[in-house]
């Protein structure tokens, strides 16, 4: 077990041919190399199952630095191979015993990756992350509702803040109905759209509330339109930002037969 | 060829270490294409979305648990 191998996969593209790309180095130092099958062609490198196995990685998992390399690493050779041809990212961490499995892979999906590959050619992914500024300041004691009646202030303290939360509700739903409205029209142009989760303030490093945290897939021609879209729909209180374009990452989510955790589309 | 119409300015901006970590997750462990069976290890077999967030999240502020995943989304294609 000490020093097994195991066979990293990061994407599959439309193999045209072209001369595999040198110099590209994979996650833990490995050279990037290619499989090529079925008109297909899979980029991977070895990796060593002392770091990548599932023991070791429950840990390394843990680490920020040792994440954030891996994925950045990662996406730096989809990033490099979607240049000159489509590509389909393959989700973080896939992990073969060997090339002969990547081998048949590509033979027993060939279908799958032709058709992904053909619904992403020529298009990117753009995302759009929206924020509510901080909205909802609590209502001051002057304008508290209800005033004179109250002499209890206990009584006058919780009417005041259930008035501040009234207000922080009606910004919320005004927020959400924004974001509604901003991924309809972002969708309508895009060829598809997906809504990933937001993200938690503590990750996005802001103050301000996501509300939208989009993905829209575009024609490679129409990315300027896009943002010329985006930025008709910007308003005051509202602060859209722009991301991409990406390799298709959220467009090339398929499962085989038996299925991701949300490989169902 | 189409892929080549991405320019290489932007692509500058995509530099790997300008993105935040954050943004790169939501795809590379919500996106990409997932499989199974033959495999020595995929992320889908353990709960490491949940793990590495927590890591992510103690990084930048310890404290408060997070209940945001980047995972799921309904994604909607128009019709060909």
């Amino acid at each position: 077990m000490a020093s097994e191998a195991g066979t990293y996969l990061y994407a599959v593209a439309t193999d045209l041919d072209k001369p595999a790309p040198t110099d590209l180095t994979g996650v833990s130092g490995g050279a990037v190399r290619v499989i090529s099958h079925s008109g297909l062609v899979a980029y991977v490198s070895t990796v060593s199952l002392d770091e990548f196995g599932e023991e070791p990685l429950r840990t390394s998992m843990e680490d920020l630095d040792w994440l954030s390399r891996t994925a950045r690493t990662h996406h730096q050779v989809v990033e490099t191979v979607a240049v000159s041809a489509p590509t389909a990212p393959v989700r973080l961490i896939t992990v073969y015993s060997g090339d002969e499995q990547v081998e048949d892979l590509l033979r027993r999906r060939r279908e799958d990756f032709s058709e992904v590959l053909a619904r992403i050619a020529g298009r990117w992914e753009w995302g759009v992350k929206v924020y509510a500024e901080a909205v909802g300041p609590p209502s001051s004691p002057e304008t508290a509702p209800g005033g004179g009646e109250e002499t209890n202030p206990g009584t006058a303290y919780l009417k005041r803040r259930q008035a501040s939360l009234r207000d922080r509700e009606k910004d919320r739903r005004h927020a959400v109905a924004a974001a509604d409205e901003i991924h309809e029209t972002l969708s309508a142009y895009a060829v598809a759209a997906r809504r990933h989760r937001t993200q938690d303030p503590q990750l996005s490093g802001r103050q301000e509330w996501m509300v939208l945290n989009g993905a829209y897939l575009i024609d490679g021609d129409n990315g300027e339109e896009f943002t010329r879209i985006l930025d008709g729909l910007r308003k005051p209180g509202i602060q859209a930002e722009l991301t991409g374009p990406w390799v298709p990452y959220s467009f090339t989510v398929t499962a085989d037969a038996a299925g991701g955790p949300d490989g169902s589309g | 060829m189409a892929a080549g119409e991405r320019g290489v300015a932007v692509r500058e901006d995509l530099a790997a270490e300008q993105i935040a970590l954050v943004d790169l997750l939501d795809r590379l462990l919500a996106g990409g294409v997932v499989i199974s069976g033959d495999l020595v290890l995929s992320v889908a077999d353990i709960d490491l979305v949940r793990i590495s967030l927590h890591a992510l999240i103690t990084s930048v502020r310890e404290g408060t648990a997070l209940e945001t995943l980047p995972t799921g989304g309904e994604q909607t294609w128009k019709a060909p």
